[in-house]
């Protein structure tokens, strides 16, 4: 059975490109970069090849650039150098819809750290309460950090309006850009961030690879403390063939951005009005306008997600849902529940996020097979009859 | 990816016995929209208390689903009095077993069908008796004090796993520890 595969927020197939170009740093070029001789320098010189296409993917300079483990580790690096720069400043802002790799660290500093943290709310559409962001913004505040994209939704925070609010009045601004590179233009220079978290395996690099962008001028502080590698930035031994895979991506997602906006857009776009025209009982989560090209939050009124994914699953479709439906806690997720999405249609939210490697074909083969699965569902349910809630 | 058997899969692809039961005698509801999984249970009582037919119709996850189509082929052919026996262990081993965190979809066939055979016999199940303790999902101490007890449960994910109990705003998950801790000190003593 051929897979569908439209789970690209979790994770991305490695494309073959990279693939071919990380081979040989997995086999005979097994040099330590740091080396000095021309067996080590080889691959060297790819490392700072990498560091150069990952940087040109968001507009930095290559050596803004530190190579990290995950997403996560790329984050709480920021976060902890944001720390240690001001530890006079207690305060600190994130939102209420952010990946756990912030959302658990920062309560974590709440609750474990002394700190105070604002948590600003989103709407229903997903959109950033602005107006209680710029407001919490003190001289206490030691950061802010805030994702560029949701990863549920794909709603896109207005991330150079709040960079220039935090400029001005000179808090350390991060983002979390995991889910927004290589699916819509990143500019640091032009939004003016100061840390930026990127994940390789979001972006057709494999997993286990990440960089975390830094501001040239503010003093990072070592999160893994250790060897001189990364500028001193990071130490422990570079993960040269996956460093090598991530340029790689980050080069051929720059390549690929203008497909993002176009061929993968309007697949979703496709998607989104065909399930909304035939499945009744069906809407949209978050905001449309401004929305990742790739993401689709749709939810199915009175049927739940885990018996949804079962039946695409049973075509080999895959996808994730709305809610986490474990421990007992049915509850939907923690985005969904922020944005106050009616409990009718957030246990039945799946998301659908799409890559390049996708056809309209596929598209097909989705709708077709969640008709008859909802219908199978709604069958069951006793919040469904004659084709409407009950 | 959830550990299901062979035989729950089996019982979400095929359920048995979906639907309305027209000529109904006895129904059961249990859990609601909010909580993200409710059944509703519906049985054929004939004059001599035998479960002639039985039906069911469930929002939720393939076990809910998988529980629900299997409580209604053990029942088929029961007395009232067998059915009153039953308990979530029997759903559960009929299905080849459920993961711990799922164990709550045969709690809540258990449930609905204690509801439909008092329906049945026309006793309204009153107020239940204790001090509630989850809100959310509408369980007393008495009923953890219990589960705790035939169960072995030890921590607060037990008993979320088994009744839900604490697995929705988690309001009460301190209270849910006190109730663990109070069973724990009688049965020392």
């Amino acid at each position: 059975m051929d897979v569908i595969y439209t789970d690209n927020n979790a994770t991305t197939r490695v494309a073959d490109e990279v693939i071919q170009e990380m081979m040989p740093f997995l086999g005979e070029f097994y040099g330590n970069p740091s080396s000095m001789y021309t067996f080590g320098d080889r691959v060297g010189k790819k490392v700072r090849t990498a560091r150069r296409q990952v940087a040109e993917l968001i507009n930095a300079d290559p050596d803004e650039i530190i190579f990290m483990s995950c997403g996560t580790e790329s984050d709480n690096a920021a976060v902890n150098a944001a720390l240690e720069a001001f530890p006079e400043k207690k305060h600190l802002i994130t939102s209420v819809v952010e990946h756990p790799a912030i959302k658990n660290l920062f309560s974590y500093l709440e609750d474990k750290k002394g700190y105070e943290v604002t948590f600003v709310p989103v709407d229903s559409k997903g959109r950033l309460d602005t107006q209680v962001l710029y407001d919490a913004m003190s001289d206490n505040t030691a950061m802010i950090s805030l994702m560029w994209a949701n990863n549920e939704t794909g709603v896109i925070f207005p991330i150079a309006e709040i960079a220039q609010k935090a400029r001005e009045k000179g808090i350390l601004f991060h983002t979390d850009a995991v889910q927004a590179a290589g699916k819509v233009e990143i500019d640091v220079k032009k939004t003016g961030v100061d840390m930026l978290s990127l994940s390789g395996h979001k972006i057709h690099a494999p997993k286990g690879i990440a960089a975390l962008y830094v501001k040239k001028g503010f003093k990072f502080p070592a999160f893994l403390i250790g060897g001189h590698q990364e500028g001193g930035r990071r130490g422990g031994t570079e993960n040269t063939a996956s460093i090598i895979g991530l340029g790689k991506a980050c080069e051929l997602a720059r390549q690929n951005l203008g497909m993002m906006g176009t061929q993968v857009r309007e697949m979703r776009d496709y998607l989104e009005s065909r399930l909304l025209e035939e499945i009744p009982g069906t809407s949209v989560n978050g905001e449309r306008e401004h929305r990742l090209p790739n993401t689709l939050s749709i939810g199915f009124d009175a049927v739940e997600g885990e018996s949804i994914l079962m039946l695409l699953d049973r075509k080999g479709i895959c996808a994730s849902s709305g809610s986490a439906c474990t421990s007992g806690s049915l509850d939907p997720s923690h985005v969904l529940v922020a944005m106050e999405v009616p409990f009718k249609s957030a246990h039945g939210t799946i998301r659908f996020s799409l890559s390049h490697y996708n056809t309209k074909q596929e598209m097909d083969v989705i709708v077709d097979t969640l008709i008859p699965a909802i219908e199978k569902l709604r069958q069951m349910s006793p919040f469904w009859k004659d084709g409407k809630m009950v | 990816m959830w550990d299901y058997t062979d035989k729950v899969k089996e019982h979400f692809l095929n359920p048995k016995n979906v639907g309305e039961l027209k000529d109904a005698n006895g129904v059961g509801e249990t859990g609601s929209l909010n909580c993200g999984d409710a059944l509703k249970l519906f049985l054929k009582v004939n004059e001599n208390d035998r479960i002639v037919d039985a039906s069911f119709m469930t929002f939720g996850c393939a076990s809910a689903v998988a529980s629900s189509s299997a409580l209604t082929e053990i029942i088929k052919g029961m007395t009232l009095d067998e059915a009153a026996k039953l308990t979530n262990d029997d759903i559960s081993d009929y299905l080849g077993g459920l993961p711990k965190e799922k164990m709550h979809c045969s709690v809540m066939g258990q449930a609905a069908l204690k509801k439909a055979i008092a329906d049945y016999k026309g006793i309204q199940i009153l107020e239940k008796p204790g001090e509630m303790v989850c809100e959310c999902f509408d369980v007393t101490d008495l009923e953890i004090i219990d589960a705790v007890k035939t169960n072995g449960l030890e921590t607060t994910e037990d008993v979320t796993n088994y009744l839900k109990a604490g697995g929705g705003c988690g309001k009460c998950l301190d209270r849910i520890e006190e109730v663990i801790a109070s069973v724990n000190a009688t049965e020392e003593k």
